[in-house]
């Protein structure tokens, strides 16, 4: 067993797990913490995309107990269905999901991605790196492209962050 | 008393279009949108149940093999593992859509590499997935294993199924002023849905209760009942959110049954979740297809005969076999016809139903056949379509119902701006990237199945819909949400609707696209039922009742609904018969697909440009979610047409891309920002509001669009799928 302390969602919380537990599993079979979804446990899929430290990571292909000390947040800690962040509502407005299982870890990648396009990093198809990257679809979709949606909402996932991102500026 | 409406005759009566509140059609957002993107829904794994432990599936190393023993004590002393079960009951593959009964079981005999032959539980999830890969199993392999199923033996009852043999096709092929004979492939498929199957079973004695991922709650009840050998009555399975299914979670799988077992002995929760890998290994896959289509024409254009026959394939025992041809039957004229599948059996997993089963590919190599053809006769490929379209069935001589096809080719075609294309392929070029552009006919059949639901109008005047219906993305809660609250003038802020409980009514179950018609009469009628019952007490007929806002008015009363039930609560059943309409006339949905997709001529990439459906689904009941589920469809064309292909190895019947880096389904970067187009259309003859099924439609063509820009865009004909880089590459030099 590996204790482990972590800040989640702006608390502070502690587990005692399996050395192996991904820091997915932790959320979801030892904090109650079920808004993180497993689609593959591989890393292909991207449902279970959290922030450390403010930057999106894949939560099943990192150990909890390398976390000791860090920063998560979930979509938990984004909104509440009362209190919806941005995104979120941009999502329900647009239909930016359907099942809503690739959902979570779609609006986590979208609030990260948006943060680094603010801090000016490059994607594949910018055309030119030594300015600002616009916020295009091209972007948006490009930096979206590690979020599988297989109900396909990917229309309306780029509408949704597209009109949230303009809301905010 | 249950109002029960049996579908015998068209309903006139356009009742929906009357009523005042104004939310069925309309875009209105998902009741259970916040609770998504908030995290806060529940899907299977992730109810809290107290005590539960996890389980873990052992799959076969082995393709055909007798297991003569497995190492279960040495993996019992292994930390944590509480039980290893290799019990008869398990099963080989999941029940086909609306089985109602189990599925091939047994652990003894291996039919396919990968199917499922022991659980190992424990404690917790890590050391059960351990305790799995530990297990060592004992096998006497067989050698009798067939693989591949283009040189597989066809026995005689597995051939021509579906068959119709109509006028001498050789004969008219070899009068006809233009005709076409080619052979097209498309590989298997994964439904690849978010969610992996997952079941947690608990047992309060005999009761067992399961919440798992399932889309036919009915059948699915019947079906674990059955393989565990207990009376349905004492099963209830709970599915209120599932992410996403496409066919693959319509019948029981093996983690439920496995789950059940284990729960029971263990006397604690079982949950037991598979792996993406075992997602791939043992649900079920879209059959790979061999199809051959023969068409002739005369010189104006108009078909004289049509051949399309299939090779299929499935497991042994298994009575699913894809049913390539279904919209062939009835799409295009020609009084000359040869239709008919052939089922393979083979060591592959199981075949069953993936989102479109039939017309997904089947309309995608008739789609290039038609392509391919119109342009021999010169002919736009728009107006070839058009001139076949067929007066009546043209096998059963009976008319359609409603049909626009003709309206949503043109309304494409105008909107997508067709007239300005090059015909001539190969011509349009910007740098390195070839530019065509492309377009298909969208056909899928249409059917209605029987559904009940309950409506109760609580004392504050709020509704709550109750059936065992499913939403697995398709907009259920939206819909019935929608079709209550006009039909009992409620917003939709004061009606609850709660689904995925077989303790509710049962309903049709989400497959085949007819769970929005069918569940959706059914409340539908419920509604009627209560209406009815106001107008009772009104002493006025419920044709003149109109209710918005909570408010009844009837001739010149006016009532609030809480004043009128008086501290009452009131109830209404509705129920919901296929009946005579789906015999007497020929019930399809249609559309057009228009695309451009650029080819890059060094490297061999496609990138789809634009894509534009337009479809006709007779009444649509929100327009939101109606769209989304046509991007679905678009999105899974442009996954078959360009990426997607499970490669089984045919020396083993093993699938060497297991997993979503292998098996490439699109991601957002490969899709535009597509357009759907929904035309206005009731159906009385689909159902009683007027609805048909659209989840299907815009997959099924929708390829065929892709690969017939491609041509034009290239000269490349492409009947070998995906059109993945290295065909475009190897097509360029030829
Ligand atoms: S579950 Fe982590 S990327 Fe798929
Ligand atoms: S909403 Fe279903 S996978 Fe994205």
């Amino acid at each position: 067993m590996q204790k482990t302390e972590l800040t989640i969602n702006r608390k502070k919380r502690s587990i005692e797990a399996d050395p192996r537990t991904t820091l997915l599993d932790a959320l979801r079979h030892h904090l109650d913490l079920t808004g993180t979804k497993k689609g593959c446990d591989h890393g292909q899929c991207g449902a279970c995309t959290v922030l450390g430290n403010g930057r999106r990571i894949n939560s099943c292909l990192t150990l909890a107990c390398m976390h000791d000390g860090d920063e998560i947040t979930t979509i938990e800690g984004l909104g509440t269905p009362d209190d919806l962040s941005p995104l979120q509502a941009a999502f329900v407005r647009h239909d930016g999901y359907q099942c809503g299982y690739c959902t979570p870890g779609q609006i986590c990648s979208a609030t990260a991605m948006l943060q680094e396009v603010a801090e000016g990093w490059p994607s594949n198809v910018t055309e030119d790196v030594e300015v600002a990257p616009p916020l295009s679809r091209e972007e948006i979709a490009e930096r979206m492209s590690g979020n599988i949606c297989r109900c396909s909402a990917y229309p309306n996932i780029v509408k949704a962050i597209l009109e949230a991102a303009e809301a905010d500026q | 008393m249950t109002n029960k409406f049996e579908m015998n005759d068209p309903v006139a009566d356009l009742k929906l279009d009357r009523m005042k509140q104004g939310l069925v059609g309309s875009p209105m957002d998902r009741p259970d949108g916040k609770m998504k993107v908030s995290g806060q829904a529940t899907y299977a794994h992730e109810w809290d149940v107290p005590g539960r432990v996890y389980g873990f599936l052992v799959r076969s190393r082995h393709p055909r093999a007798r297991v003569t023993g497995i190492n279960r004590d040495a993996v019992m002393q292994m930390p944590g593992i509480l039980g290893v079960y290799d019990d008869k009951r398990l099963l080989r593959n999941p029940a086909q859509g609306m089985a109602d009964e189990a599925p091939v079981q047994g652990t003894e005999e291996v039919f396919y590499l990968g199917q499922p032959i022991a659980l190992v539980v424990a404690e917790t999830f890590e050391q059960a997935r351990h305790g799995a890969e530990a297990l060592e199993v004992s096998y006497t392999t067989l050698d009798d294993g067939v693989f591949d199923p283009e040189t597989a033996n066809i026995a005689d009852d597995d051939r021509g199924r579906k068959a119709l043999d109509q006028g001498d096709i050789e004969t008219a092929m070899a009068q006809a002023e233009f005709s076409l004979d080619e052979t097209y492939r498309t590989p298997g498929h994964n439904s690849a849905a978010m969610e992996p199957h997952c079941s947690i079973a608990e047992w309060d004695g005999d009761q067992l209760t399961l919440r798992g991922s399932y889309q036919m709650l009915k059948f699915n009840r019947n079906e674990l009942a059955d393989s565990l050998g207990i009376d349905p009555a004492n099963v209830r399975i709970l599915s209120p959110y599932i992410g996403g299914g496409f066919g693959s979670k319509l019948g029981i799988a093996p983690e439920a049954v496995s789950a059940a077992i284990a729960a029971k002995d263990l006397g604690r929760p079982v949950c037991v979740t598979l792996a993406r890998q075992q997602v791939f290994d043992m649900v079920m896959r879209r059959s790979e297809t061999r199809q051959r289509v023969r068409l002739a024409c005369d010189q104006s254009g108009k078909l004289t005969a049509i051949g399309h026959e299939a090779l299929v394939s499935n497991l042994p025992g298994e009575t699913f076999s894809e049913p390539v041809v279904q919209a062939t039957h009835f799409l295009y004229g020609g009084a000359t016809r040869r239709l008919g599948i052939d089922v393979a059996r083979v060591n592959r997993m199981c075949a069953g139903s993936v989102r479109g089963p039939g017309e997904a590919v089947g309309m995608q190599a008739l789609e290039n056949a038609m392509d391919e053809l119109a342009e021999r006769a010169g002919i736009d490929p728009v107006e070839f379509r058009k001139r076949n379209i067929p007066e009546e069935h043209p096998e059963k001589g009976i008319p359609y119902s409603t049909r626009k096809l003709h309206e949503a080719l043109d309304e494409g075609a105008k909107r997508f701006g067709w007239e300005k294309r090059s015909a001539e392929p190969a011509k349009v070029r910007e740098g390195e990237w070839l530019i065509g552009t492309g377009m298909a006919t969208a056909a899928r059949v249409n059917m209605l199945q029987e559904s009940q639901a309950r409506v109760t109008l609580t004392a504050e005047g709020k509704a709550v819909v109750e059936t065992d219906m499913t939403d697995i993305g398709t907009g259920t809660y939206a819909i019935l949400t929608q079709i209550s609250g006009d039909m009992l003038g409620l917003p939709p802020e004061n009606v609850e609707t709660r689904l995925g409980d077989t303790d509710f009514p049962p309903a049709s179950g989400s497959g085949g696209s007819f769970g929005a018609s069918s569940s959706g009469s059914a409340v539908f009628l419920a509604c009627e039922d209560i209406r009815k019952q106001i107008a009772e007490k009104l002493q006025a007929d419920e044709a003149d009742l109109d209710l918005e806002n909570g408010e009844v008015n009837a001739g010149d009363q006016t009532h609030k609904l809480s004043d009128l039930l008086n501290g009452k609560p009131m109830t209404g059943e509705g129920h919901v018969v296929p009946g005579k309409t789906g015999e007497a006339v020929s019930q399809g949905t249609y559309g057009a697909f228009f695309v451009e997709v650029a080819v890059n001529s060094t490297t061999g990439e496609t990138r789809v440009r634009r894509m534009q459906g337009t479809f006709d689904a007779g009444r649509i009941l929100n327009e939101k979610t109606a769209t989304s589920q046509c991007y679905g469809g678009m999105v899974w064309g442009i996954g078959i047409a360009l990426t997607e292909e499970l490669m089984f190895d045919n020396r083993d019947g093993h699938i060497a891309n297991r997993d979503l880096a292998e098996y490439h389904v699109p991601v957002n970067l490969d899709v535009p920002d597509i357009e759907v187009h929904l035309l206005k259309e009731r159906d009385p003859w689909a159902s009683p509001i007027q609805s048909k099924g659209i989840g299907e439609l815009s997959i099924c063509g929708a390829a065929a669009a892709i690969t017939n820009a491609m041509y034009n865009a290239t000269g490349i004909r492409f009947r070998d799928y995906p059109a993945t880089l290295d065909k475009v590459i190897s097509g360029m030099a030829d």
